[in-house]
């Protein structure tokens, strides 16, 4: 369906941060335009970006925007006349973006938001955290809708899931979310850059997109982007398209990464800066001779639901869910395991990052007991 | 002789003016009378003129003007209450060639959207915004507007717009025509066939500083009854705009080329 090249790569490495390697990836993964209001930990992204200069480079448009708010609106305007638009922001800032992002997926219009997640609530503060699952994977704005959400937990990944997230986007025109924390955003670390893809011209996007609006092909029928629909039979009509949407979603694009289940007793679910840390707690679970393995959820939404419920059906004895919160994702793992199995949650929050030993304590505490 | 009948009259030779093909068949969903129906017709003419029927996008607010899209027989899109501009920016900023342009109500574009209104015409945004000024939010049913005038009742002031604590009618037109960005500015109304003409001339010229990509935006504020929320006939609101809204927004261009006249 996408006529979207793979990415290559031709072994350019270079030592980023995250939010820049996630900059630099826009430009090469042929985004058309960004549009974004400064915010900590994430504004290296729009710092980046204007002095790149990627007018000259690709043609591409960045523009700060007077909120994030007004961003948001961009990205609807833009992603409905068809282009690829992003923007990136941290909490606060998604947290106005809100009712946009419920425009855009009523509307079916494709795009992709990068949040940087801080400590919360309220203003909170700029360090790293992962409290805003909730409002991510549950739907964030008003109405039954989904978005899929992406969780890098490397600088390389910040970098490899641009494009994937616009082949999300565009294949099932909705907006993709990236999450990633000001741990993984401001963080340096070595990335290999995919080579620069072609940005599409007017008329690929014209023939890819029959939908966007960017002026009424001669003899042909017009196009309207909208989320409205008074009648309540037609809007519910359109709610079961948006729900098979999202089934089909579910069914195809799960996305997680397994490391040293297959002998494990126990297993750590955690994402991004977690899945880091908690990858070196079970580095030293096996040095002390317990036998545990990590599951790291790429997709937040679609939840690997399925890979847990495999290693539930082997029989691990417990599961405990790692994140920077007061315990949010430990909800899903829970109703992917069904009682099963013991499932606990551990975690440092408010902008708190646990250490890989603190992990280890709470394994041992909460899950494997004495 | 026999009797001339309509299917007598109605034939090419007599026709004078005609509905232009950029309306789309469905009936109007506004009240008889009310200035919105008028507008867009003057926009759409003015785009058909202009021959931009094939390189247009509107971008349709929240008000009694949500549906716009569905009489305007062109691209559209339906933004969120107040963020038209900020829609019509990026679709301008990505398709440059395109005309852009929004279509907006006093409460849409002096309220909730006060921001995004005026960082557009601060940036000097090529677009065009049309910006239906009638003082009173007609969709939700007749509560005050930024726009409301001093002492009138709407559903939300119901013993008068008290300045003191309500706040005074908010000049936006004026206001933004303070912009560097903004190229022209006018005022118009729709009540009358003269009226009507003016106001289109100010539509055609606002649309053709986009075709000649002029430095900045064009504005076009139409000042317009809602018989509904005014609770007025249709003509005793039109008297009544004459007498009171007039005097307040003073019709007429504000800012030609870029100079404040
Ligand atoms: C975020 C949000 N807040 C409030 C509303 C409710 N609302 C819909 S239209 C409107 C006012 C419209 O008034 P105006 O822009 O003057 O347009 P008019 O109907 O008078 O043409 C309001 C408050 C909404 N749709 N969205
Ligand atoms: S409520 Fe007012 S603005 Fe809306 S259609 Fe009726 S007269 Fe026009
Ligand atoms: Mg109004």
């Amino acid at each position: 369906m996408m006529k979207q090249s793979k990415t290559n790569k031709m072994g350019e490495l270079r030592l980023m941060k995250g939010n820049e390697a996630f900059a630099e990836a826009a430009i090469r993964a042929g985004v058309d335009g960004y549009f974004g209001y400064p915010i900590t930990p994430q504004s290296e992204v729009i710092e980046y970006l204007m002095a790149e200069k990627p007018h000259e480079r690709t043609g591409m448009v960045v523009l700060q925007a007077e909120s994030e708010v007004a961003s948001i609106n961009m990205l609807y305007g833009g992603g409905g006349s068809g282009k690829k638009v992003m923007t990136s922001s941290s909490s606060p800032g998604i947290s106005l973006m809100q009712e946009g992002l419920s425009y855009m997926a009523g509307g079916e219009v494709p795009c992709v938001v990068a949040n940087v997640v801080r400590g919360g609530p309220g203003l909170g503060d700029i360090q790293p955290a992962q409290s805003d699952y909730f409002q991510s994977v549950k739907g964030g704005g008003h109405g039954d809708y989904r978005l899929p959400v992406l969780a890098p937990s490397s600088v390389q990944e910040m970098s490899d899931f641009v494009p994937i997230a616009y082949e999300l986007a565009f294949r099932y025109r909705t907006p993709v979310l990236i999450i990633s924390d000001g741990l993984i955003g401001q963080m340096m670390e070595k990335v290999e850059l995919f080579d620069q893809m072609p940005r599409l011209t007017d008329e690929e996007i014209n023939e890819l997109y029959p939908w966007a609006t960017n002026g009424k092909p001669k003899g042909k029928k017009r196009r309207v982007i909208t989320s409205l629909d008074l009648d309540p039979y037609k809007l519910e009509k359109h709610n079961f398209k948006l729900q098979s949407k999202y089934k089909t979603i579910e069914a195809e694009e799960v996305r997680c990464e397994i490391i040293e289940c297959e002998d494990a007793d126990y297993i750590i679910i955690a994402y991004g800066s977690s899945a880091r840390i908690s990858q070196k707690a079970i580095q030293l679970a096996r040095e002390e001779g317990l036998k545990v393995g990590l599951l790291r959820p790429i997709t937040l939404w679609p939840f690997p639901k399925k890979p847990i419920n495999e290693l539930v059906e082997k029989g691990v004895k417990g599961i405990l869910s790692v994140e920077m919160s007061a315990g949010q994702m430990v909800e899903d793992v829970k109703l992917a395991v069904r009682e099963r199995t013991k499932v606990e949650h551990f975690g440092r929050y408010g902008g708190v990052i646990h250490s890989p030993e603190e992990v280890l304590e709470a394994l041992k505490n909460q899950i494997i007991g004495d | 002789m026999s009797e001339i009948t309509i299917k007598d009259i109605i034939k090419p030779e007599n026709i004078v003016y005609e509905k232009t093909s950029l309306m789309t068949d469905k009936s109007l969903s506004y009240c008889p009378g009310c200035g919105h129906g008028t507008t867009h017709r003057l926009v759409m003419e003015v785009l058909e003129e202009l021959g931009q029927e094939n390189d247009t996008i509107g971008v349709a607010p929240v008000g009694c003007s949500v549906l716009a899209y569905e009489f305007m027989n062109i691209d559209m899109q339906e933004a969120a209450h107040g963020r038209a501009p900020a829609v019509a920016t990026a679709i301008k900023r990505l398709w440059p060639d395109k005309i852009v342009f929004t279509y907006q109500g006093d409460g849409d574009l002096a309220a909730i959207g006060t921001a995004e209104t005026i960082h557009a015409c601060n940036r000097g945004e090529k677009i065009v915004i049309v910006f239906i000024n009638n003082g009173i939010y007609g969709m939700t049913g007749g509560q005050m507007a930024p726009t409301t005038l001093p002492g009138m009742k709407t559903s939300t002031s119901p013993y008068g717009r008290d300045v003191n604590s309500m706040g005074n009618p908010l000049k936006i037109t004026e206001l933004i025509a303070q912009l560097p960005g903004t190229y022209y500015v006018s005022r118009q109304a729709v009540h009358t066939p003269s009226a009507v003409r003016k106001a289109k001339k100010a539509i055609k010229k606002a649309f053709q500083n986009q075709l000649d990509d002029k430095p900045g935006l064009s504005f076009v504020e139409v000042v317009s009854n809602c018989n509904s929320g005014w609770k007025m006939e249709p003509v005793a609101s039109n008297v009544w705009m004459e007498e009171n809204m007039f005097p307040y927004y003073e019709l007429g261009d504000i800012k030609l080329e870029g100079n404040l006249l």
